[in-house]
């Protein structure tokens, strides 16, 4: 499994990715898209809206179970990875790349630190 | 401590993704379910099918047990035969959906489901008081299932028999690689043609078979699948899974399961309430639907709106069909409405349309 040393975590099993211009990138991890197998379809709900840290912003579906997605920060909702219209299995393939989900304009950065380091969350996952 | 099947090394050596199955620790995949799916519909699929559990009936009065404990017609049910069935409660509910194979005039194997071992058990000790010899052999007996439209070339190289000579439903007892005494029944849960190998763990070296059968496998195709294909398959089927479809709350006339009613046999257990519903008329069904949207995937829990939108009833299985590549799923809704009706599914509070459609949902070509 593999979860890169640069990236923040959740215990919801998204990653975080700071891009240093107050805005974050966020998508599930290996781990995450493991556990769901075949991914199907996602739906983002609040695109270009501001959500809470924690809040559900869409919905993931595979083939065998359909799981919800949460905020790893609060702020709003600027863009989300068209390519997953068609190609959901890209989460699959390349989660934390070309698997990438939404960014987040943050509204608040400070909450980057709450986040956890790959190792914390490795441990999470054990 | 979850149980193991005499698999089990095979599905950790394959990495599969194990989950807790009525208490059986058993695999839902292998690597992808959809590709599992396909490798069934396309070519053929081995399941490790052993948490299924077996109960033997013995002696001169088992088929008058058996006429008692179940709705369809046992006496019909000759030597290398197995019919599919139910028993019912008093009440109509089902017990549990069953195969019963005629092993000879006086001895019957009853194949049941996992979650069902210990109620089903002591539900036919209580209606056989005493008249057949009973026991429940489900920790001897391994099943695997070899399913696909391949699966008969694939089983014919291990075999000096003829699998693809025993008609649907039927079985024989066979030599397959070194075993002897391998039950094979032309049967199956995918809709595809296939068989299942029922094996006396005392006597067979199951994983030794496994591996026999993926090696002669391998040049059409096979797979190892799990019990998350096992789901999707089925249901694309159209065939009822026990605890959602079917359950004690619901009859065989509402469970689409009418026809293995057999009315003119004599008593059974459930007939009278049965034939009750029957000249009242049922007033729900079990009905098959299709999403209109692609993408939208249905789930056992969900509602079921009318064309008015308002509750009609609720998702019993639902999933992806990958071979149709659009969300289906089953559920009871009443009895006056028909193949081509308009009704949502409620998905996270949203309404979204979807259509009454014949079942099953994928027939096999051939």
């Amino acid at each position: 499994m593999n979860h890169p040393k640069e990236l923040k975590y959740t215990r919801e099993h998204e990653w975080v990715r700071d891009n240093g211009d107050g805005t974050v990138t966020v998508g599930i991890t290996d781990f995450a898209q493991s556990e769901l197998g075949d991914i199907v379809f996602v739906e983002i709900d609040k695109l270009g809206e501001s959500v809470e840290k924690n809040s559900a912003f869409g919905t993931v579906e595979a083939v065998k179970t359909v799981s919800e997605l949460f905020m790893p920060v609060s702020g709003e909702i600027q863009k989300w990875n068209e390519s997953l219209e068609d190609e959901p299995e890209l989460i699959n393939n390349d989660p934390y790349d070309k698997g990438w989900m939404i960014t987040i304009k943050m509204s608040d950065s400070s909450e980057l630190n709450d986040l956890l380091t790959a190792e914390d969350y490795e441990q999470i996952i054990a | 401590m979850m149980k193991r099947t005499a698999l089990f090394e095979i599905h950790r050596s394959l990495n599969a993704k194990l989950v807790d199955f009525s208490g059986f620790e058993m695999p839902v995949q292998y690597k992808s379910i959809r590709d599992e799916h396909l490798a069934v519909r396309h070519h053929a699929g081995l399941f490790d099918v052993s948490h299924m559990g077996e109960v033997l009936l013995k002696g001169e009065r088992s088929r008058e047990v058996l006429q008692e404990l179940t709705v369809n017609d046992v006496w019909s049910l000759k030597p290398g035969k197995a019919q599919y069935t139910v028993m019912c409660r008093e009440h109509g509910g089902i017990v549990d959906d069953l195969l019963i194979y005629c092993l000879s005039e006086m001895e019957f194997m009853l194949v049941i489901n996992a979650s069902n071992i210990e109620k089903d058990f002591n539900w036919i000790l209580e209606v056989n008081d005493g008249r057949a010899e009973i026991s429940n052999i489900s920790d001897e007996i391994a099943l695997i299932a070899l399913q696909g439209p391949r699966s008969t070339e694939i089983l014919s190289k291990i075999t000096d028999d003829k699998p693809g000579d025993i008609p649907a439903f039927e079985f024989r007892s066979m030599q397959i690689s070194e075993y002897e005494n391998v039950l094979v029944s032309a049967t199956g849960y995918t809709g595809e043609k296939g068989y299942e190998l029922y094996c006396n763990i005392r006597h067979i070296n199951v994983c030794n078979l496994w591996e026999n059968i993926m090696a002669a496998g391998e040049e059409f195709g096979i797979t190892p699948c799990g019990l998350g294909a096992r789901d999707t398959l089925r249901l694309e089927a159209g065939l009822a899974l026990y605890g959602n479809d079917i359950t004690e709350e619901t009859t065989p006339l509402e469970g689409r399961l009418g026809w293995l009613v057999k009315w003119d046999k004599g008593d059974f257990i459930g007939k009278e309430s049965l034939l009750k519903q029957k000249k009242e008329g049922v007033k729900r069904k079990l009905f098959g639907l299709e999403m209109e949207e692609k993408k939208r995937i249905p789930r056992a829990g969900y509602p079921i709106l009318n064309s008015k939108k308002e509750e009609a009833g609720t998702v019993t299985s639902g999933g992806l069909s990958v071979i149709l590549n659009k969300g289906i799923a089953m559920g009871y809704l009443p009895a006056d409405m028909k193949v081509g009706d308009e009704v949502f599914i409620c998905i996270r509070d949203k309404a979204f349309p979807c259509k009454i459609v014949k079942l099953p949902f994928y027939n096999r070509k051939s």
